[in-house]
């Protein structure tokens, strides 16, 4: 069916190119960067497809008050480690090395672009970015945080990081004479399949956030850098709060649908990441633990990480001691679960210590610092304190688990299983292109790629460079392919806005557009998403348990939504970006469910427990845990991938986890 | 924290070529009434509380409002955002206020010359581990040491 009998038909706009970038965020505007510096020399065609606008889009779009990977003085083999110990020993070694080897180059061109970074000078003191130090390509020495962070006033890091981008895009312009290669407020939804070649990207079709217009993008190399996946889960705030995501909102998981609806291989999508946050606004923590060095107690005054460590070793070993953040959060439930909370940040003793060698200038300044840290990144948490009346130097803070989060670039390692360096990727992690998935021309980065986490916004825009590079090969060798697909351009905009034409031939039969029987609105179906993946596949009400039994049914009723998502209806543009969305987030909540299932053990105590299976097994689950649908039956296929250490297993410091 | 729009202050920025919360808005929310020329948001429970429409505002007619479920009414965070730094406002239940003042960038806006001083590479060199940086520099990416 492709006529529209109800919604006036779109206009369809087709557009060839011959690299396509899904996606606005650091990522995409790292490759970019990247790709136009090498592409340029080819007269490749290179465009971004951002669903906002790229100043403000993606996870950074609110600023950031630290970088949160920048290597310096120290080796990739340590950041491996730091990674490996944080994600409870399962993490592709090769990407994790192959990322601390470039991630220092693209934090140097933020400061040359203006990012202000914080220095300490030759007397070891610490300045924020108002100070004219030396950069840090000039061996200017950052202040450090922790062993991998450094500070920055990140307030306008994405616009800067967009200006870059923008320009790189407009010098690919000046060199092809395309007239338009950035597209913003277009959302790209489904990636187009090569109808001749089998498991071949050959572009991808979306719509107008503005107009009544369908895209449809032809490419030879495609990447779909569209960030990780927020409210799949009951949100702790079920109001207007529930927007106040710790992870950004716009986040649909559209990486991981498309990528599985594509027949790419997804890895470790079992993993979550739950982080321990200021209550209610989800203001970060990292600098209060790492910077002014404050600790996190429950309210009888105990340190969880010591009364509850021997309690957590037996379930869980030697990754006990380790201290990774999913087994300090555990260690905070337990207290929680036998009444122990609230569990305080104490930031009013440990400014008064740092206070102690200060003269009052000195001070004034550190109380600043405290509150950027919120105002750069996360406001509201500025507005929680500022409601209830809280100043750091005098009261404590409550500190809260959060509901869950997939996402592949912070401290987590959801995503996609791709091609590793070839200068040093075991052969079965190397198939020629760096990044690319396991679907021929097509890439990802930043929280696309799984079995990788830690690279934050720094790596995030490196790993887009990376994979920009690779697709620019990519092009070169196969520079005779014609892209083409089996749908039609019609069929193509029927299917996508199909929720319009479904709202507009049903919404008169009843006096409230809300309440049809006929269809299911956006954000209903994701209140129901919700509830199922809350209920049974270890939200917060069930406090993150769940087991075989429980994650049967919530995949029958997965299922069942998943059959009702051909009734989502949508009113206007704006439901119609919810609507498919809201598709994304079902499709990565199925993935998760389905990697959950197959792993049979408690691997991320604090982010998840199999009740069935409480304990860990190194023995049977130390293996990478990956997925593929076969696009030909939409059936899931859920298998071991070996894992292989690359790097000496030597203990390094533990670090702590930022944002 | 939703963002809300002064009615008296909002001209739905006629005379400029786009309504500016609505350009810049990551989540789509704020939407522009043609009818009164005034911007709203159309779906404050999706409302990250960013602060991007309240800092790009040119008439500053926006700010936010605690999220009702669960923020004690009262206080007020505002920005004011120039070329080179931002000026914070905080305003508490209890009338106590605060301001900060912190860099925002080191250069001009729209100055950044993307590849300015850095190494071109050469594209048949492209198989070569490192970025265009490093390749064009001649530097060696490092190895994991057996």
């Amino acid at each position: 069916m492709t006529e529209f009998k109800h919604h006036p038909k779109p206009e369809i706009v087709e557009v060839d190119t011959d690299i396509l970038l899904i996606g606005g965020g650091m990522s995409a505007c790292g490759a970019a960067y990247e790709a136009v510096r090498w592409g340029n020399q080819a007269k490749m065609r290179i465009t971004m497809v951002d669903k906002a606008a790229t100043d403000r889009s993606g996870a950074v779009a609110q600023g950031l008050s630290a970088i949160n990977t920048y290597l310096g003085e120290h080796s990739p083999e340590d950041y491996v480690k730091y990674v490996r110990n944080d994600l409870m020993g399962i993490i592709r070694e090769d990407l994790v090395y192959d990322l601390g080897r470039h991630v220092d180059d693209s934090v140097h061109l933020f400061e040359d672009w203006g990012l202000p970074v914080w220095k300490t000078d030759a007397e070891g003191k610490g300045h924020d970015g108002s100070y004219k130090g030396v950069p840090l390509r000039e061996g200017g020495k950052p202040v450090r945080s922790g062993k991998w962070q450094i500070m920055i006033n990140g307030e306008s890091y994405k616009v800067l990081v967009a200006e870059a981008a923008k320009k790189a895009l407009e010098e690919n312009r000046k060199i092809t004479g395309e007239a338009q290669n950035l597209f913003e407020r277009v959302f790209l939804v489904k990636l187009l399949m090569d109808p001749k070649e089998e498991n071949r990207v050959t572009g991808a079709v979306g719509f107008s956030v503005r107009e009544n217009k369908v895209y449809i993008f032809r490419a030879n190399a495609v990447l779909s850098a569209t960030g990780g996946c927020v409210n799949i889960f009951k949100t702790r705030s079920v109001g207007e709060g529930q927007g106040r995501a710790w992870f950004p909102v716009w986040n649909a998981g559209s990486n991981y649908a498309m990528m599985a609806q594509a027949g790419a291989e997804l890895t470790m999508m079992e993993n979550r990441f739950v982080p321990a946050r200021f209550k209610d606004g989800y203001g970060p923590v990292g600098a209060w633990f790492l910077l002014f060095k404050a600790q996190a107690l429950n309210a009888l005054g105990e340190d969880y990480c010591v009364t509850r460590l021997d309690e957590a070793r037996k379930l869980y070993g030697k990754w006990a001691d380790k201290l990774g953040t999913c087994v300090r959060n555990h260690m905070m439930m337990l207290d929680m679960k036998d009444g122990k909370g609230p569990i305080f940040m104490n930031t009013h003793t440990a400014m008064a210590r740092l206070a102690q060698t200060m003269n009052p200038k000195e001070i004034k300044h550190l109380e600043a610092e405290a509150w950027e840290d919120f105002l750069d990144m996360t406001i509201s948490q500025a507005g929680v304190w500022a409601a209830n009346d809280i100043e750091p130097d005098k009261k404590p803070s409550e500190i809260m688990p959060s509901e869950p989060y997939l996402l592949g670039s912070h401290a987590g390692c959801a995503g996609v299983w791709v091609s590793g360096p070839a200068d040093f990727a075991p052969k079965e992690w190397c198939w020629g292109y760096d990044r690319m998935t396991t679907v021929s021309g097509l890439f990802t980065a930043g929280d696309g790629v799984g079995a990788s986490g830690h690279k934050f916004s720094s790596g995030s825009h490196a790993e887009g460079r990376i994979a920009g590079k690779a697709m620019v090969r990519w092009v070169l060798d196969h520079k005779d392919y014609k892209p083409s697909h089996d749908q039609s351009a019609d069929e193509l905009a029927y299917e996508i806005f199909k929720p319009m034409e479904t709202y507009a031939e049903h919404c008169k039969y009843t006096t409230a557009p809300d309440v049809n029987p006929e269809y299911v609105k956006p954000n209903m179906f994701q209140l129901r998403l919700q509830k199922i993946m809350d209920e049974y596949v270890g939200g917060i009400t069930p406090w993150y348990m769940t087991s075989k039994t429980m994650l049967d049914e919530g995949l029958r009723q997965l299922v069942l939504l998943k059959e009702d998502s051909k009734k989502l209806a949508a009113a206007d543009l704006h439901e119609l970006l919810r609507a498919w969305e809201n598709y994304h987030r079902l499709w990565a909540a199925e993935a998760h469910a389905r990697h959950i299932l197959f792993r049979e053990e408690t691997r991320y105590p604090g982010y998840y427990y199999r009740g069935d299976y409480p304990k860990l097994d190194d023995d049977s689950w130390r293996c990478f845990v990956n997925s593929k649908v076969d696009v030909k039956t939409g059936e899931w296929k859920v298998f071991k991938r070996e894992y292989k250490q690359l790097v000496q297993d030597v203990d390094s410091h533990h670090g702590h986890t930022g944002r | 924290m939703p963002s809300f729009v002064i009615t008296d202050k909002c001209d739905g920025c006629k005379g400029r070529d786009k309504t500016a919360c609505a350009y810049i808005c990551p989540h789509d929310l704020m939407k522009l009434d043609v009818g009164r020329m005034k911007a709203f948001n159309q779906e404050p429970e999706q409302c990250w509380e960013c602060y991007n429409c309240v800092k790009i505002c040119p008439q500053q007619a926006i700010e936010v409002r605690g999220y009702a479920d669960f923020m004690p009414m009262g206080a007020k965070v505002l920005p004011l955002r120039g070329s080179d730094s931002i000026m914070w406002t905080v305003k508490f239940r209890n009338g106590t206020l605060k301001r900060f003042k912190f860099p925002i960038r080191t250069t001009p806006e729209g100055s950044i010359e993307p590849y300015k001083g850095l190494p071109e590479p050469k594209l048949a060199d492209i198989n070569k581990p490192g970025f265009f940086t490093h390749v064009g520099s001649g530097k060696q990416l490092p190895v994991p040491r057996k």
